[in-house]
């Protein structure tokens, strides 16, 4: 198997008056080719941060200030200034430039609430044309109009309205307009941030499924960017647990629910209601996640951990192999 | 609601407005302490004289009738006459607007043009030395009084420098160009009179810039914050993300969006940019309707000031009402 991503010691800081904090620390991951990712983890810890870094999207005061990511592209995209060879390329040595051209054309990235990603004054087909030109500046917009079209019309989007706005579509379709929008130059990467959290469940599983159907369609490597445990069980490959900024625990997914390694995976597991026991009673994580302005020393997780011993206070945990095939942060099996 | 339809309940909500313009502005002039005619020669005048001057203008009649006259005679452009001579004061406005209408649209312009200039580049470069500079100069143009500056702005490049004339809407050794619309700019263009050009551009420069720069600070303020705002939007990042070029992302995602409260603020601006007009015509001696206005307060002429206020308060309705229509007409959310 080919890894098409490859993070290593990826480091992400925000600046703010009260301080630095570090947003993603360290991180570790690869991504294989065709294979969903799930990265799962509180609000804050990160992910989407994560997320955002692999394609240098990144707001101000954010910024990566550590470590490379290395993406593999199959042949040589863009010209001139814009060139990038065929190979492994290190994302975040990219002049901006060549960012623009693997930006929608090589990865794409799906925004939480489709309700506010689409530009409420231009019409669904401007923004087609404006992607699509944006990536051949030869094309003429009659064509890359009816592109539009074709990808509406396989979304179950009716091809006129292409003409209409952001506003005259539901939250369900504005969804898959964007989901047409990331996959309409056919990109190798597909980063979908909360792709279903603001819609309502039935919708949610809709969408989710033609995610799927499109991914085995157009051999997309995928991460899937949730809170959700329940949606990364039905749809990821892998799973990637993120607490605070830091990699707890990776493993594949029937692996990881069914004999999660680290003492965070098991109680967040443990966490996640179960419609069918209802008896069963919610438990949750006493504590709260630590001041990213004003980190604890060693483990993240430490003072919310039942298993906690004296070294997790002082030493941050590796990531070591873990017996299941995955790998996990956690001093419990570092032989500490 | 179609556009058109927006457009006529528009206009007939404009018709109150303009009523009760009309009243206050009639009624103003009368609450004013002592007899108009009496302040109006101050003291030597004959108790004859006094009558015949009172019945010419129709003083003399009940305020009823002089109401109802007042206002049967604006739809037809009869905005009564001069205590001076008797003269219709329509005619002087239509000598002198053309002057203020070519300074308050260069004015404006420069204003709005400098000002998103700068207010854009602002929000760009947040938080640099770029941001702070861009926005003390706002403040302080926006601080500083219009006739002060004028004067600053007279000294230097017009005694000192002596690079632009003082004053004036164009040099008395020249013919001034054949009057079309009265704007002396657009008339030389029209006429192909390219000197008479050069000298009314000269001649505008000083005091445009004058009064651009006064108003020009709170469009950098309005710009910049506007900006700031959209640029964090959902849909700004998820643009940048297909690989859209900078220059794209900022002007037609996030300026498109920033642009609707700007216009607003234009509309507002407009009576501003008319009470700074009568100042800066002063300083500047330019021939327009706010010299005008003050040469006739100056000469306590009640029915000319009562013309001209009511002149420009029926112009900031108007230019409200086409803000609105452009509002509605640029906005796809309202434009239905």
């Amino acid at each position: 198997m080919v890894d098409i991503l490859k993070i290593n010691n990826l480091t992400v800081e925000y600046y703010t008056r009260r301080g630095t904090a570090r947003a993603v620390d360290r991180v570790f991951l690869n991504l294989e080719e065709n294979k969903t990712l799930g990265l799962a983890g509180e609000s804050g810890c990160g992910k989407s941060t994560l997320g955002r870094s692999i394609m240098r999207i990144v707001q101000y005061p954010g910024r990566i200030v550590e470590g490379e990511i290395l993406f593999n592209i199959k042949e040589d995209i863009g010209s001139n200034k814009r060139m990038i060879g065929r190979g492994e390329v290190n994302i975040v040595e990219l002049s901006e430039e060549q960012m623009r051209t693997l930006r929608g054309k090589e990865m794409a990235y799906i925004f939480q609430d489709p309700m506010t990603s689409l530009n409420p004054m231009l019409s669904i087909g401007q923004h087609f044309t404006q992607l699509i030109e944006a990536h051949d500046s030869n094309i003429e917009e009659e064509a890359a109009l009816e592109r539009g079209q074709e990808i509406l019309d396989s979304l179950g989007i009716l091809p006129e309205r292409i003409t209409d706005y952001p506003h005259q579509f539901s939250g369900g379709m504005r969804q898959r307009v964007m989901i047409g929008l990331g996959l309409a130059l056919r990109p190798k990467l597909l980063i979908s941030d909360e792709p279903t959290t603001s819609l309502d469940v039935v919708v949610e599983a809709q969408i989710l499924e033609e995610m799927a159907e499109l991914k085995e369609k157009f051999n997309l490597t995928m991460i899937l960017i949730t809170h959700n445990l329940g949606v990364l069980a039905q749809t990821a490959d892998n799973i990637a647990i993120m607490y605070a900024g830091r990699l707890m625990e990776v493993a594949a997914t029937d692996v990881l629910f069914g004999d999660p390694q680290h003492p965070y995976t098991q109680e967040l597991l443990k966490s996640v209601p179960d419609v069918s026991k209802p008896e069963k009673k919610l438990s949750w994580i006493p504590g709260a996640p630590p001041d990213l302005l004003d980190p604890p020393q060693g483990c993240m997780f430490h003072l919310r951990c039942p298993y906690v011993m004296e070294i997790c206070g002082e030493v941050v945990p590796p990531l070591t192999s873990s017996k299941t095939g995955g790998t996990v942060a956690c001093h419990l099996y570092t032989g500490g | 609601m179609t556009l058109r339809s927006y457009v006529v309940t528009r206009i007939l909500m404009m018709i109150p407005v303009i009523l009760l313009l009309l009243t206050l502005v009639f009624m103003i002039v009368r609450i004013l302490p002592g007899d108009p005619a009496l302040l109006h020669f101050e003291k030597n005048v004959t108790p004859e004289v006094l009558e015949a001057f009172r019945e010419r203008l129709g003083l003399d009649r009940p305020i009823h009738e002089q109401f109802i006259e007042y206002l049967a005679g604006i739809p037809q452009g009869n905005l009564g006459i001069s205590m001076q001579d008797y003269s219709p004061i329509s005619s002087h406005i239509v000598i002198r607007f053309p002057a203020t209408l070519e300074l308050t649209i260069f004015s404006m312009l420069f204003a709005v043009l400098f000002g998103i200039a700068l207010g854009i580049r602002s929000a760009k470069k947040y938080d640099t030395v770029q941001d702070y500079t861009i926005r003390t100069f706002g403040i302080v143009t926006y601080a500083i009084p219009v006739f002060f500056l004028g004067m600053v702005l007279q000294f230097i490049f017009a005694i000192y420098l002596g690079w632009l004339p003082t004053g004036t809407r164009f040099s008395l050794r020249y013919t001034v160009p054949t009057k079309i619309t009265g704007l002396y700019t657009i008339d030389s263009i029209l006429t192909g009179n390219f000197e008479a050009l050069v000298i009314s551009l000269r001649h505008l420069l000083l005091p445009s810039i004058t009064l651009g720069l006064v108003l020009c600070g709170i469009f950098i303020r309005l710009t910049r914050t506007n900006m700031l705002e959209t640029l964090r939007m959902d849909f700004v990042v998820a643009a940048e993300a297909r690989g859209l070029s900078d220059r794209t992302v900022t002007m037609t995602y996030a300026f498109k969006n920033a642009f609707l409260p700007i216009l607003t603020m234009i509309g507002l601006q407009f009576a501003a940019l008319l009470a700074g007009a009568i100042l800066t015509e002063t300083t500047f001696s330019w021939p327009g309707l706010g010299t005008y206005l003050v040469d006739r307060i100056a000469h306590r002429d009640y029915t000319a000031i009562q013309g001209t206020v009511v002149f420009f308060g029926i112009l900031v309705s108007l230019v409200t009402l086409l803000v609105d229509i452009l509002y509605a007409y640029l906005d796809p959310r309202i434009r239905l």
